[in-house]
């Protein structure tokens, strides 16, 4: 068996880089353009000379000069302060199933056959890629059991916007959506399903968990009535607790006339095992970058994948990828559609990326996925509950924890003033990325949420559980050292934080710093 | 898994003595009693009917690589389209860092752990601030759509207003998009426009504009090629009827065009795409919103906005989020809208690229794609049978007016894919008024080679 390596003596590149703007020396540069061959600078001359004098830019351009190997080593250090999953155990970010995402598709999206395609291209001269479309829409079906889908939306949340997009389509083709305003949600549901509704112009509507940490299905049921528009809501929520009721809050949502949305978010441990369709859903969606192997890229570029059952799937954006059975074609005609969430057809890299992923997995693999998963997560919670001052949500409640666990330290905080903040800044030193605690507001005191998905060896999640006994020890020991850290990551522990939140004192752009703190 | 069981490379946990030691260490003998959480009814009984995998990364290259090569492509062939995705150069040094796994592969860690990633975006905001004159500039939107349509819910929570007004020859299928995410409280209308200029139409603009006007919106350069020259003239009448203004910007034009900010506009839009991202079948595009810096415009936005602050160390450059609080992770429903995974990577390659072309590259680049424009449309006006609706300047795009020549721009794209190249945009869908016409775009990729090959074709074609 391969050696658990915990990290003693870990530290992170620390590089001291500057701003790019303070390597800026008059007169170097990066690159040159192509330069205007003669025969078109004689025919033409000087164009911009031409430009209408309200357009000619007579405001200084303040960018850095800089010689190309200063940027390529700049960007170079700064890459190495920054801990990619791809590098570290970063089963840290739970609820965003960290998978390793494999170094061929990034070959794959290099080549010029993808690179360099224009997306307004005839869809004759890109039958590749739409053929790449049509059939990764084609897993993602079969992984729900829904009837269509759109590749459009250009993430999770876009993807759960798109939905509330649809539900106001569809109530408005029924003469109902003034009637039906509301939105219900729980609040282990990603926040996007409160947010995302909200935007589209709902009401929404709060559940809380019942005992068990489920949500309260009384709670739901008493909360629907003839202004339910529909339900969102994410399954397994956030904590990793299946929700048994799944199909009775369906019925219940439809009984009143509502549409039920599964935010699949955490669908990573049910490919294969338990679908959408099975449960009721209307529509369902998936974050392809998190389920379907591809790089998270620092939050972005995703695709959120939505599906639908046949009656709505003529409210989906436009265009949608059809086959004639000779051809690839793009489908405009959709007269009810919500129109478009996003230019294009969708995010096709991360489409091409994911559809390679899939091929690899195949039925059999994504499975596989899905029960290591599980067990990486059972193995995990099983250590980390004997460890002093860590307890998770809803511990002891008898029910079988799923992809993932909302951990808390709320023993640490009680006994020795250590909380989240703390442990994540500590846990650092050791080479663990930044940990996931919650979203807000912070139901479970304390959190830190893990998923060890099927990437991470038995070794990894070994060190995980070390790293954390040893600082929960620290936090016991010598509290005052987990105050101050971190000290072995490339930024040490934030003061005046305040500042943050103060318009006279923040700056997101250099120029805006450097006034407000008088920097010359 | 085929005939012959592997351990998958990507799974190593499925290894039957890893699993069997795993699961004896929680005391299971088997996955069965995790998912007995899961309602039998609930659970999904059948095979889900996928191809049989592809185990092997070579096999998968090569059936991947067979698919792609039915795609015609930029590189060996000659593309002049544009419209929101461009054919510009993308700088080794941009791709290496893009590919780097350690910013290709990070997500949602803080600063601590993350440094590199705070102070790549940050300085890729500060450098589209400098490029569109503003102090102000969020982490990426999903695309340029989306950021008109967030500066439009924006512009409607600081005016307090209902209405937004936009430039009739705004593109299409962004306008799409900024009317579905205005729908629930806002009505979004079109001014005109003159159809040989592109110019807006101002006494449109008067007419219309009035005390329920949140917001003007304008492109420039135009969608259909050109430029608004009536900047300061369309700024004017939108703060004297107490309405903000909005510019959808290409930013690569911003070494030669004046920034939105220094003529008066509150908001600058536009795409990151033609900063260092490849087309690649509308996967390079990624948005931006630039504003002031000042709560009123800046507390509005929903995106994660990362700023400067102090560490425990004197002198080191930390970072946090600002005013988080306003976001939908601080405050669900009750936060600015709703903000998600968008497009990180695009705008740390974008800090790349604005870092290598600095202020001479985009002046340099700037000049030489006006004069490969202008030297098109000359060539292009020569052909019989082709005319040039518009007279003034153009940056990259540009109308090309095929009505007089028999022929619909369908059959010509389709003819010069036998000369090897992909034709300009037909536009007779989207604007029919213009009936056989289309939007060509010429970039400094663009050699003087490339350009007499067009012609040739053309030539030949439609002879």
């Amino acid at each position: 068996m391969a050696k658990v390596n915990f990290k003693k003596d870990y530290h992170q590149a620390k590089w001291n880089e500057p701003m790019i703007y303070e390597l800026s020396t008059p007169g170097l540069r990066g690159i040159i353009p192509p330069l205007v061959e003669d025969k078109i600078e004689k025919a033409v001359g000087d164009t911009a000379a031409e430009l209408p004098d309200s357009l000619k830019r007579k405001s200084s351009l303040d960018l850095p000069e800089v010689a190309q190997k200063q940027v390529l080593a700049h960007y170079l250090h700064l890459s190495q302060e920054t801990s990619g999953a791809n590098l570290t155990n970063d089963m840290s970010e739970g609820t965003c199933t960290m998978k390793y995402n494999p170094r061929l598709c990034e070959d794959l999206v290099a080549n010029p056959g993808f690179a360099d395609i224009h997306p307004d291209q005839d869809p004759d001269t890109v039958q590749g890629m739409l053929q790449v479309y049509y059939e990764f829409e084609k897993v993602v079906k079969e992984v729900s059991g829904l009837d269509k889908f759109s590749l459009q939306p250009g993430g999770g949340n876009h993807a759960v916007y798109t939905a509330a997009s649809v539900v106001r389509a569809y109530h408005e083709a029924r003469g109902e959506l003034a009637q039906r305003n509301e939105i219900i949600t729980t609040i282990f549901s990603h926040p996007c399903d409160a947010a995302c509704p909200a935007t589209a112009g709902f009401k929404v509507i709060t559940i809380y968990p019942d005992e068990h940490g489920m949500p309260d299905y009384e709670a739901i049921k008493a909360a629907a009535n003839e202004h339910t528009a529909a339900i969102f809501m994410t399954n397994p929520e956030d904590i990793g607790i299946y929700n048994i009721h799944a199909d009775k809050i369906v019925e219940a949502i439809h009984a009143v006339g509502g549409l039920c949305f599964y935010d699949q978010a955490n669908a990573n441990a049910f490919l294969g095992i338990a679908r959408a369709k099975e449960a009721g859903f209307d529509m369902c969606h998936f974050n392809v970058h998190k389920t379907f192997g591809t790089p998270h890229g620092g939050e972005g570029p995703a695709c959120g994948a939505l599906g639908v059952r046949e009656y709505l799937a003529k409210f989906l954006p436009v265009p949608t990828v059809e086959f004639d059975g000779s051809k690839y074609y793009l489908d405009y005609d959709k007269p009810e559609s919500i129109g478009k969430v996003r230019e294009y057809i969708g995010q096709s890299a991360v489409v091409l990326k994911a559809y390679a992923w899939s091929c690899m997995m195949g039925a059999d693999g994504l499975k596989e996925c899905a029960e290591v998963s599980v067990m990486n997560n059972n193995y995990m919670v099983n250590k980390m509950e004997k460890i002093p001052g860590v307890t998770h949500a809803f511990q002891g409640n008898g029910i079988v924890r799923q992809e993932q666990i909302r951990y808390s330290f709320e023993g640490l905080k009680e006994k020795y003033d250590i909380g989240s903040d703390d442990m994540n800044c500590r846990m650092g030193d050791y080479g663990i990325p930044w940990f996931w605690s919650s979203h807000h507001p912070w139901v479970i005191p304390e959190p830190m949420t893990i998923e060890p998905c099927e990437s991470y060896t038995k070794e990894d999640i070994d060190e995980y559980c070390e790293v954390v006994a040893k600082v929960a020890q620290e936090a016991a020991e010598n509290p005052e050292l987990l105050k101050h850290a971190p000290y072995n990551t490339a930024m040490h522990r934030r003061i005046n934080e305040e500042e943050l939140d103060d318009p006279s004192k923040w700056a997101i752009t250099w120029r805006a710093y450097k006034r407000k703190h008088n920097i010359d | 898994m085929g005939k012959k069981q592997f351990v998958h490379p990507y799974i190593p946990n499925m290894e039957p003595n890893v699993k069997k030691e795993m699961f004896d260490a929680i005391g299971m003998k088997s996955v069965d009693e995790i998912y007995q959480g899961i309602p039998d009814h609930l659970r999904f009984k059948g095979k889900m009917e996928l191809p049989e995998p592809i185990i092997s990364e070579c096999t998968l290259q090569r059936h991947v690589e067979k698919i792609l090569a039915k795609n015609m492509n930029a590189r060996d062939n000659i593309c002049f389209l544009g419209g929101g995705t461009w054919n510009h150069y993308v700088p080794s040094v941009v791709s290496t860092i893009m590919e780097r796994d350690e910013f290709l592969t990070c997500y949602v860690g803080d600063a601590y752990t993350d440094h590199g990633k705070f102070q790549t975006l940050f300085e890729s905001s500060s450098m589209i601030g400098d490029l569109t004159g503003f102090e102000a500039c969020c982490t990426p939107t999903y695309d340029w759509a989306n950021a008109i349509a967030i500066a439009c819910r924006m512009a409607q929570r600081t005016t307090g207003r209902d209405e937004i007004l936009v430039a009739g020859n705004m593109a299409p299928d962004r306008l799409l998009v900024v009317r579905n995410y205005c729908k629930p409280e806002m009505t979004v209308t079109k001014i005109g426009f003159d159809k040989n200029t592109g110019a807006m139409d101002l006494e449109d603009l008067k007419a219309k504009i009035s005390d329920k006007t949140a917001s003007v919106y304008f492109e420039n350069p135009i969608y259909l090629g050109g430029l608004e020259a009536n900047v300061y003239e369309i700024v004017k009448i939108a703060h004297d009827a107490g309405a903000t203004v909005m510019v959808g910007v290409d930013p690569s034009s911003l070494g030669v065009l004046e920034a939105p900010g220094a003529y008066g506009a509150d908001y600058a839009v536009g795409d990151l795409q033609p900063l260092g991202l490849h087309m690649s079948y509308g996967g390079g595009i990624g948005g931006f919103i630039a504003t002031k810096d000042e709560k009123e415009f800046l507390g509005e936005f929903p995106s994660l906005l990362y700023g400067l602050c102090k560490t425990e160390k004197e002198g080191e450059y930390g970072f946090g989020e600002v005013f988080y609080e306003r976001t939908s992770y601080a405050s669900r429903e009750k936060g600015k809208d709703f903000i998600g995974t968008t497009t990180a990577l695009y705008g740390m390659a974008a800090a790349v690229y604005m870092a290598l072309m600095g202020p001479q590259g985009f002046k340099e680049m700037g000049e030489g794609i006006l004069q490969r424009v202008a030297y098109t449309k000359a060539e292009l006006a020569k052909i019989p049978g082709v005319k040039i609706p518009s007279s003034g300047c153009s940056y990259c795009d540009f109308l090309v007016d095929f009505n007089d020549t028999g022929k619909t721009v369908k059959e010509i794209n389709k003819a010069l894919a036998g000369y090897k190249i992909l034709g300009g945009k037909d536009i007779s869908g989207e604007f029919p008024e213009y009936g056989q016409c289309a939007l060509y775009s010429v970039t400094e990729v663009h050699s003087e080679e490339d350009l007499q090959a067009l012609f040739d074709a053309l030539k030949k074609i439609i002879g």
